[in-house]
């Protein structure tokens, strides 16, 4: 029990980190969506099949490779630009990698929950004179979140799981600092369920918010 | 990026084809055998099933997988009683550790499926067997179970391509997969885009032929008129 006091701020300040990654790219996820999703509606056709394949071929593929993809191949371009050896910060490569994992996610709960919304809502709000753009972006877009909320705080526990993958290339976010505590004292057993506790923890704490929002986002509908 | 290189990288990334395929295969059929005795658990009327059944889902469902893998393969080794345990020769092992961890994960969501699809069988229909005078064992092999599975198809199919994934993961426990083998070719050459392109097409074809062999098996087997689920990301 002590050896876990001792390791604990730190095990802490990696779960700083793991909601930082987490947080920043279920928000970038979520703008990728957004745009994505406005792309499909407004969009000529060769977008539409643009969003479809970055959708399907970034659902086929594991999490894991494209952080390899991101964290690699731009450790690559960098050094290639700069002539030396320059390692991508594995926060960005991370943020990035899983930004564009969860953005093809996103886009599919918010075209399911384009769907929900009413098609007279869109020629109520043309027939008064605003602009696709507004109509979407004042009348659609509000309706439309409220209806994916369960799907968005489903895809919100899944980013935050999905943010340990980001320990494998180093950065020291809560499961790299149980890796390092449990080589450190030599009790693995110890630290990953420590580790595990904490993530069960923050997804168990999330879980409740999700349900509160959505009761929330229900009372209008 | 160079073609020769694209012409090196895969046969090197084929190498990790077997481990992958091995991997998704003996975690997906581990983790539905598990999944349906968990499911019926959840659905339990006994607390004492109910109970156990729903902390074991929260549980996994709330923790990364590769928290799992860890605790399984350097975790239980901490353990003094299971390195002196006739299980150590299996646990020792990266690849067997890889396949309990994904299988008991993938059971864990599935479970959560098969709940939900038992919940939505029709209670008149136990009624119905009971006036038909049907066993309780035939009204569960012969009537439930059939419908359950039929109507989960598309679930399952979605199931196998979310084990394939996470087979990755495999490669954090030195497992030389797919994912394994481009990292280390990566490591050698130098040439990341090339083969983790590769290693993602070589993904995508093992998707796209699991996908088309569920298509299959539902147009054979599954239930006409039921919608395919919205896909669900879950890690």
């Amino acid at each position: 029990m002590s050896v876990i006091l001792t390791y604990l701020p730190h095990l802490l300040q990696g779960l700083v980190v793991t909601l930082q990654v987490a947080a920043g790219s279920f928000v970038i996820g979520l703008l990728i969506a957004v745009l994505a999703v406005f792309g499909w509606n407004f969009g000529p056709l060769p977008l539409r099949w643009f969003i479809s394949a970055y959708v399907t071929i970034v659902r086929g593929l594991p999490e894991l490779l494209i952080i390899f993809l991101v964290f690699y191949g731009g450790t690559v371009l960098l050094s290639g630009a700069f002539g030396t050896y320059v390692e991508v910060n594995a926060l960005t490569a991370g943020i990035c990698a899983l930004s564009v994992v969860s953005g093809a996610y996103l886009t599919e709960i918010l075209r399911g929950a384009l769907l929900t919304v009413p098609q007279g809502q869109w020629e109520a709000a043309t027939s008064l004179g605003l602009s696709r753009m507004t109509a979407f972006r004042d009348v659609v877009l509000p309706q439309m979140l409220s209806y994916a909320v369960p799907g968005l705080g489903n895809q919100w526990l899944v980013i935050l799981k999905e943010s340990a993958l980001v320990s494998i290339i180093g950065l020291e976010e809560l499961m790299r600092k149980g890796v390092v505590a449990a080589g450190a004292t030599h009790s693995p057993m110890t630290f990953y369920l420590t580790v595990g506790a904490l993530y069960v923890a923050i997804t168990g704490v999330s879980t409740l918010i999700i349900g509160a929002a959505d009761r929330r986002a229900a009372r209008g509908r | 990026m160079s073609p020769d290189i694209f012409i090196k990288a895969a046969p090197v990334v084929l190498q990790g084809l077997q481990l992958t395929l091995i991997i998704t295969i003996a975690s997906f059929l581990l983790g539905q055998l598990l999944a349906l005795p968990l499911g019926l658990a959840r659905q339990a009327s006994s607390p004492l099933l109910r109970w156990p059944a729903a902390i074991y889902t929260f549980l996994i469902r709330g923790s990364p997988l590769l928290v799992q893998l860890f605790i399984i393969y350097y975790g239980l080794g901490q353990i003094p009683a299971i390195r002196n345990s006739i299980l150590w020769p299996i646990l020792r092992e990266p690849l067997y550790c890889g396949i309990i961890a994904i299988s008991l994960n993938s059971a864990a969501y599935m479970a959560e499926v098969v709940a939900g699809a038992l919940r939505r069988v029709p209670k008149g229909q136990s009624e119905a067997c009971i006036s038909l005078g049907i066993s309780r064992r035939h009204r569960f092999t012969d009537v439930l179970l059939p419908q359950v599975y039929r109507e989960l198809l598309p679930n399952i199919g979605n199931e196998i391509i979310l084990v394939l994934k996470s087979s990755s993961l495999a490669s954090a426990v030195t497992i030389m997969e797919i994912t394994g083998v481009a990292r280390a070719f990566t490591a050698r050459t130098f040439a990341p885009f090339e083969v983790f392109i590769t290693a993602g097409i070589l993904y995508l074809a093992i998707g796209f032929a699991f996908t088309f062999l569920f298509r299959l098996l539902e147009r054979r087997y599954g239930i006409t008129g039921t919608r395919t689920p919205a896909p669900e990301a879950s890690a």
